[in-house]
């Protein structure tokens, strides 16, 4: 018999909405679930008695037939997400009390459309990690093991806790960020589908700023179908964002089924990175063919800049984190240091223990780049290197309509495989990074296990605000990889 | 480009962050491995190229300017490690 945290948030939907299932009833059985699943440490904060609380209004309104789109739906908040009354953290310790006093436009978007909150979710500090293993709160253990292993594996990062909770069936469907690839590279790593919006898409009011010129929220959901129901309720246009856009959002389920035939599919050569496991390689070809088979037409393409994202991507994104983190100061909010002798003594100190390795070392490489003498050699020239991947694509969607690329460069690893070395760390963002550079949609679909039995995704990237061609791809890989594998809950023996 | 420990020091100044003694040399390794790999930039030909200011081709909106919320020093302070009367408290800055 299917459970009720088996189901996708469609069918969730669709089964409250035929009274088959009370949300009172799903929202227990999501409770019992993350009860069940502590060790992956997928939560940063739970929160059962609001939820049980949202459900009964759920239940309410459905029964006097005055249902909301979302109406009774349990999901996850990634913790950047500022929630009213909900300590948020960001994975930090500096902000390890922090109340808001005031609700995210994102999650209080879903809020208005019915949905119920399970939870806060783990992640990498302030968004800064691709592993999940920088957070103040410990690392988060994807559900995910390899073969008959009993290794503890990372979940991707830095929305380690949401792909987590996402592939472990603690939620229907959760909320993520994604600055670099911080949606899509857990989604890929952890058998689900993660969507980064194109930039100015979804509100960045309330979400705790990593790099304001990139980070973008987004869904990381079971299904391609999920991903397109939860991006419609995430995104608006908000007067308190100005760089929120106001491009109308459609009814991204709509065409989803709609299918490639005649769509243009690009793939673009600079993404054969040298020393990627030939299993990507064939998992790319794999996901071509499919499409072709689907009436889609395969057209070779050129990002001649690609190689370049990732190092201007390392002088923007502390850059901007460097100036945007100035504001935790021990001084109006978060952690403050004891028995400080002067002002400068408490700042100084209140940051130091406040910011976690991988954070204090990013805001350094900021400073400094954006310090007299060096700024123009640095960041300036990196946002010239922006403009030419910018360029880059703006050229392959001449004669292509989406881009068809690897989403990782393998599998997900173990805990405290990489940690020694920032630059190999960085190097799982290679096929997610240019997206954020260039502000566009990109869509991370589960597509096939590794040798390992691990899962891998695949990456479609489309024009700015045509989410909903790239979903459609999206579900034209989902309806051919017939993916389907979920992880061993092992978690629950 | 490398930096070295004087630079690694005035780096966290600047940044208000406390680096003990003992982290200064493992920071200018840290921080020289980052920036070696960043190096590569320098390949790019940006001869003639405008540095990006916008991802999205969009104009700033501009609102009306009048107050839009406020008023509130209790859920503004509410957060404050030490607060007195609605105001933060710090370290005596002025003697």
């Amino acid at each position: 018999m299917i459970g009720l945290t088996d189901f996708t948030m469609a069918e969730a939907r669709d089964a409250l909405r035929a009274r088959t299932v009370s949300a009172s009833e799903l929202t227990h059985a999501f409770i019992s679930a993350i009860e069940g699943a502590r060790c992956l440490n997928a939560f940063v904060t739970e929160t059962p008695e609001r939820a049980l609380d949202m459900a009964r209004q759920s239940d309410t309104r459905i029964a006097r037939g005055d249902a909301r789109p979302l109406e009774g739906l349990p999901l996850a908040i990634k913790d950047l997400f500022c929630t009213k009354g909900v300590r948020t953290t960001a994975g930090s310790k500096i902000l390890n009390n922090f109340v808001p006093p005031y609700e995210s436009t994102v999650s209080q978007n879903l809020w208005d459309a019915g949905a119920v909150m399970l939870g806060k979710t783990n992640m990498d500090e302030f968004a800064m990690g691709s592993s999940n293993e920088t957070s103040h709160f410990g690392p988060v253990i994807n559900p995910w093991r390899a073969g008959n292993s009993n290794r503890n594996l990372v979940p991707g990062g830095s929305s380690g806790g949401s792909a987590a909770a996402v592939a472990g069936q603690l939620c229907l469907a959760a909320t993520g960020t994604d600055t670099g690839g911080s949606i899509r590279q857990p989604a890929a790593v952890s058998g689900i589908v993660g969507l980064k919006p194109t930039y100015g898409r979804c509100s960045r009011w309330g979400i705790v700023a990593f790099a304001s010129s990139l980070d973008q929220a987004g869904p990381m959901t079971r299904t391609v179908r999920d991903a397109a129901i939860l991006l419609r309720h995430m995104a608006s246009v908000d007067e308190k964002d100005s760089t929120s856009v106001d491009v109308p959002v459609a009814d991204y389920e709509e065409g989803l089924d709609g299918g490639v035939k005649g769509l243009r599919i690009g793939i673009p050569k600079e993404y054969r990175i040298d020393g990627a496991p030939p299993e990507i390689e064939a998992l790319w070809h794999r996901g071509a063919e499919w499409l072709k088979g689907q009436g889609a037409e395969i057209v070779d393409v050129s990002l001649a800049h690609t190689k370049f994202a990732l190092p201007a991507y390392y002088i923007v994104a502390p850059a901007e984190a460097s100036s945007n983190l100035a504001r935790y100061d021990g001084v109006r909010y978060g952690h403050r240091a004891a028995n400080t002798h002067d002002l400068t003594d408490l700042y100084e100190r209140s940051r130091a223990e406040g910011f976690g390795a991988e954070v204090r070392r990013r805001v350094l490489v900021g400073t400094y780049v954006l310090s007299a003498g060096y700024y123009d050699a640095y960041y300036v020239r990196a946002q010239k290197v922006r403009t030419l991947i910018k360029r880059d694509f703006e050229q392959a969607f001449e004669t292509c309509d989406v881009l068809l690329t690897p989403a990782t460069p393998g599998a997900a690893f173990a805990i405290g495989e990489k940690s020694d070395d920032p630059v190999s760390m960085y190097l799982n963002d290679v096929f997610t990074v240019p997206v954020n550079l260039a502000g566009l949609p990109a869509i991370s679909v589960p597509a096939g296990l590794s040798e390992t039995g691990l899962p891998l995704g695949l990456q479609v990237i489309g024009r700015a605000f045509d989410e909903a061609t790239v979903l459609r791809a999206g579900r034209a890989i989902e309806v051919a990889a017939h993916f389907g594998a979920t992880p061993k809950k092992w978690w629950a023996a | 480009m490398s930096v070295d420990k004087q630079t690694v020091r005035r780096i966290a100044k600047l940044a208000r962050i406390a680096l003990p003694d003992e982290r200064v040399d493992p920071m200018v390794a840290e921080l020289n491995g980052i920036l070696g790999w960043i190096e590569q930039l320098q390949e790019v030909d940006v001869e003639g190229v405008e540095p990006m200011t916008s991802v999205v081709a969009q104009k700033l909106r501009l609102r009306d300017d009048v107050i839009t919320a406020g008023g509130d020093a209790t859920a503004i302070v509410a957060n404050a490690p030490q607060t007195e009367d609605n105001f933060f408290v710090v370290p005596k800055v002025v003697e």
